[in-house]
Parts: C-alpha cells; structure tokens; sequence
C-alpha cells in the first residue's frame, strides 16, 4: 500500500527534483565546512543561512500550493501555521538557554522574569525536550488547521469568503500573540537562543546542519506532495477544485478531502517554521502578519500553482530577488514585488514553469509539424 | 412514512417547496417503479429542476416525504450520501472534470471506496480497467480515452457525463435535458444511449424535446406550477385539455 504510494510519486521528475535537494544538502554545507575560503566553490556563512532561509520559505510555498494549486483553497493565512511551527520550535530554544540568560533564571525565560512570573506556564511545560517540541511542530499547526478546516469547510465557505477568514484568522494570532499576557514573549518574541540539541546554534557546523535539514525537510516534503497529487486522491483534489459540487454528486466527501489537504499542509507549514526560527534566530508577531501569508501566494503564483516545482522556484526567485533589490534600492521594493504579481497574473497566469513547459510543448509541436505536413487543429485551439 | 412507499425506487408525496414566497414544488407526488423509464416535461419554471435538487440533496423540502427504495428517507441524507445510495445525476449543462483526461473522469466516477484514505493508496485493478473500457465503448469514447475531457465536443462532454454516471452504478439516474444543444444524429445517439442504460436501472429524464420524448417512447409526466397535472403515455396527456391550456397549446 505505502510503497504503490511512494512508487507513484517516484515520476522522474520527482527523481530529479529529490535528487538535486539530496545533492544540495550534501555539496553546499561540504563546501562552507571543508573548503578554504578563498576557494571559488566555497559557500560563505552568510550565503549558507540565506539559502537555508530561502528554502524555508520553499517549503512554506510547496504547502500553500497543496492546497492552492490542486484543490483551489486560497489560503491567505499559511503564515500562521509558519509562525506557529516557529513559535514551538522557538519554545524549545528559550527553554534551552536555561540559567544562562540575563537573569539567571534555570526555569523561567528571561522575559518571564521580567513580567514578574513566578512559576512556567503550563503550555511551556515540556518544551524542554526536544521530541515534544518536535510533536508540537505537527500538532499545533494542524489541530488548528483541522478545528478551522473543520468549521469552514462543513459550512461550505469557499472562495474569496473562505480567503477572508483565512486573513482574519492569522490577524487575530498576530494581535493575540503580541499581547505580553499570552506569555510567548509579547512584542519581542522569543530570541537569544543558545543551543540546538546540546549544539551551539551559533557554530559553523550547527548552520551547515540546519542547512541540510531545510533541503532534506524539502526534499521529503516534495515526495509526500507528489504521492497525494499523483494518486487517485490527487485527482479527486482537481476535481473539486474545477468542479465541486459534480465531486459531490460523484459521491465524494469534498470537506473531508478539503480537511484532509489543509491539515497535511498546515503541518508541511509548521515544519518551514521551525526549520526558519533557528536560523534566523528571532521568532516575533511579525510573522503572523496578514502580509506575509500574501507574500507566499505571490511566490507560488509566480513560481507557477498547480506544478510542484513551481512554488519552490518562485519562493527562490522572487526571495533573491527581494534580496537583492532591497540592498540596491530598498524603498522600492514593494512596488517591485506588486508589480511583479500584477505582470505574472497578466503575462504568465501560469507562472514560470507553467509558461516554461507550455513553451516547450509548443516548440516539440512545432518540431513534429515541419516534420509531418498534417497539423492537429484540436490541440492548437484548446491551447 | 407512507406505508405505499414499500416496493416502489422513488416515492415523493406531498412535497412543498417555497423560496423567498415562492411556491417552487406543491403538493408534488410521484411514484417511480424499480426498473421504469419515466419522462418529466413541463413548462419553464414548473419545478422539474428543483424535483431533482430535492431527489439529490441539494435542496431541503419544507414538508413531504421523500423516500428511496421503500425505505430511505432522502431529506435527511446529503448530495454525497444519496449519490453513495445509488441516485446518479446528470446536469442540464454537461459538467465534466476539464483538466482530467476521459480515462480519469471515468475513473474518478467509478463506484469504489470514495474514502480520503481509500483514494490516496488506490490502485487500478483490472476488473477497474474493464470496467471503464465498457464505458468508453457504450459512450463511442474509446479512441479519445486520452483527451482531456475540456477539448471534447458538446456532445461528446454529455456522453462523457452520461459515462461517469454509468460508472457510478446507481440504481437510479436522473438526467437533466440530455439533448439540448445537440444536433440531430447526436440526439439519437442519445436515445440510444438512454434506453440502453436503462435496461438495467431506472431513469427519470426531463426534457424539453417532444420529439426526443416521444423516441424514448415511455410513461409520462407532466409537471405545471409545482404539481403533477396528467401522467401517462405520451399521447394519452397531449390530449388532456389541462396540458394543452398550460404548456402544449402555448
């Protein structure tokens, strides 16, 4: 059963795009470790925990466009789901700094101290072993998104509506969580962290290892996604998303598939999050920003929904981008990233890759036409 | 529930409908026997769809009995139960998966363990490959299997839909005006099709097409302002003066 599963999902692209992450996870943190820095193929720190940023925030996209691109849920708030796998993962952190903090304290994070607390609150209990952050990671992210899936999607809220409320939901995180009563550090959130499981989260080799978690989190990511698009069920995703209410007259149960890819796609968010925390070394409210759940659907529509690859592409891309475009010319940025949306909806609807492989099957068209003097009309038109 | 209800597939008594005031189904009764073909024809807005939404789940009576194989009570099931019970619907526009080729509309429809988890580690067995084979040869699909559905014709989209019900294996099929839009020779494929299919299931068609309902050659019913006004072949209600006033004589 699992492994007809992971057969399918073995396509060879899939291959190619698992292998390349594997060889990513292996080459870059070899070359920042192992090679002498003025080297030409050595990756320098700062490069290391950029990339190790960007592919983050391609698995945050790979998630979103689950459930986006193959089942038409307009997710404008997957960045809750990122700040609260980045919020448990950082719990973790802040318990593993211990009596090294300003103020001493062997139990209570500083900010705890600070507010007068006597005892832990009882949601941190725990948070200082690593497998119960770990659960956390999954669980929060999905146990929210299965209460809100199960609401939304049983009341049948679809479209723009189902959007919306995505947006107020992650908004009211964002006003929730700055509030210094919630006890996740308020404003500040959660930083100054010191060690990764006994590892100093500072050290070269901690980085490397982040690294290649991020890229082999992906790559793992990447097979999961490939198996559910490419199985029956994958199929049943597009369907509801062309066609909705003729999946329910078909017999499907189109709020369980909906509840079930959300979820699946809330955790695969979780896990971006607590991979991004540690190599970033802050988690605040900020993250539950109503922007930066937008941000990620401008990166997977550029990328290109509905393919797997596109979503990671666009994240890399537009991200370098932002990179590079925010040292250049840093008040500009804004207007760059909508008017990169408003010409990607306009100019490639289908994103990059989209527009890349309708390129190509155009051009292999063309190819096969000089060749044979009857063209296929049928095929042209529905182009 | 009626009593009357046992033995018949679909039993509808005294079934009300209002939206916003207005009375959409009156006191509509129906008896539907297993097996039988039936006709529904009826002027616009005589309650022939909104009969069907009730059928299927889609819309809740204000009062009646609606009840499925002598027994099931349909108002308290919804569109994915009563299609999981055996009632299969065509729409008046032929609504197929766009962006799944034939092959796949087909194999989505098909009457198997529509379960999330069911689907995800499903694999195509050969008795599934037969199957669909059957369908694309019944509907004059096979060499298209391929396609993807949105490139098919008019036409070829209402076989295609008339297919997946097929594939649902429902006891009972409700198909919404078949042949509008079609031309001549596709009408009659259609009839074909429909008298096929129904030499193994019950079917309720509504239609406009006089021609098309006199092919069928089938008990009729003729729906006016919500209710049943004549039932029985199709000569014997052209000759009811209420109909002639109401639809035919328009």
């Amino acid at each position: 059963m699992i492994t007809s599963f992971l057969f399918k999902a073995l396509d060879r692209r899939a291959i190619w795009v698992v292998s390349a992450l594997i060889a990513l996870a292996i080459l870059v943190p070899a070359s920042n470790l192992l090679l002498p820095s003025d080297s030409a193929f050595h990756v320098s720190n700062f490069t290391i925990s950029l990339i190790g940023k960007y592919l983050t925030y391609a698995l945050l996209a790979l998630a979103l466009d689950l459930v986006w691109g193959y089942c038409g849920i307009l997710s404008l708030g997957h960045g809750a789901f990122f700040a609260l796998g980045g919020y448990a993962m950082g719990m973790y952190l802040m318990r593993q700094i211990g009596s090294r903090g300003v103020y001493g304290d062997p139990i209570l994070p500083d900010f705890m101290v600070f507010l007068n607390w006597k005892e832990l609150p009882w949601f941190w209990l725990g948070f200082d072993q690593f497998w119960f952050a770990a659960l956390m990671i999954l669980l929060v992210p999905g146990v929210l998104a299965f209460v809100f899936g199960w609401f939304a999607f049983r009341s049948r809220v679809t479209g723009v509506y189902l959007s919306i409320i995505t947006q107020a939901m992650t908004y009211a995180l964002l006003l929730a969580f700055f509030r210094n009563e919630m006890g996740f550090g308020g404003n500040n959130g959660l930083t100054d962290f010191k060690d990764i499981l006994g590892y100093d989260i500072q050290s070269d080799t901690t980085r490397a290892a982040l690294f290649s978690a991020s890229a082999l989190a992906l790559a793992a990511s990447f097979l999961i996604c490939s198996g559910i698009v490419r199985s029956k069920f994958g199929k049943v995703l597009v369907a509801v998303r062309d066609a909705e209410s003729r999946s329910r007259f078909i017999g499907y149960r189109v709020e369980n598939v909906k509840l079930f890819v959300f979820v699946v796609s809330a955790m695969m968010a979780g896990i971006a999050g607590a991979l991004y925390v540690p190599q970033v070394g802050i988690i605040n409210p900020g993250e539950f920003a109503p922007a930066n759940s937008i941000e990620v659907v401008i990166w997977t529509a550029v990328g290109g929904r509905g393919t797997l690859i596109g979503p990671i592409i666009g994240a890399v891309l537009v991200n370098a981008g932002k990179s590079v475009f925010t040292a250049a010319f840093p008040e500009f940025w804004l207007f760059a990233l909508g008017a990169l949306f408003v010409a990607t909806t306009l100019f490639l609807p289908k994103g990059v890759v989209g527009s890349f492989s309708s390129a190509m099957a155009w051009l292999r068209r063309r190819t096969a036409k000089s060749d044979t003097p009857v063209a296929e009309p049928t095929v042209r038109a529905a182009e | 529930m009626t009593k009357s209800a046992a033995g018949s597939l679909l039993y509808l008594d005294g079934v009300h409908v209002s939206f916003d005031g207005f009375k959409a189904i009156n006191n509509l009764s129906l008896i539907l026997q297993p097996g039988e073909m039936r006709a529904i024809i009826g002027p616009n807005g005589a309650g022939k769809t909104t009969m069907m939404d009730i059928v299927t789940g889609k819309t809740r009576p204000d009062s009646g009995d609606v009840i499925f194989d002598g027994g099931i009570d349909l108002t308290r099931h919804d569109e994915t139960d009563i299609a999981q019970l055996g009632i299969g619907r065509k729409f008046q526009k032929p609504t197929v998966f766009e962006s799944h080729t034939v092959w796949d509309n087909l194999e989505l429809a098909l009457n198997r363990n529509r379960s999330v988890f069911a689907t995800l580690f499903y694999v195509t067995t050969q008795r599934d490959r037969d199957q669909i084979h059957d369908i694309l040869e019944t509907t004059r699909l096979a060499a298209r299997k391929d396609e993807l559905a949105a490139n098919l014709s008019h036409g070829q989209k209402q076989w295609l839909e008339i297919g997946m019900l097929l594939a649902q294996e429902p006891k009972l099929l409700l198909v919404d005006e078949p042949v509008a839009g079609m031309t001549d020779a596709e009408t009659e494929e259609t009839a074909r099709l429909l008298r096929e299919i129904a030499k193994s299931r019950s079917v309720v068609v509504v239609e406009h097409d006089m021609s098309f309902v006199r092919d069928l050659d089938v008990k009729v019913t003729v729906l006016a302002e919500g209710s049943v006004l004549a039932e029985g072949s199709l000569d014997h209600v052209s000759s009811n003066q209420k109909v002639i006033e109401n639809y035919l004589g328009r």
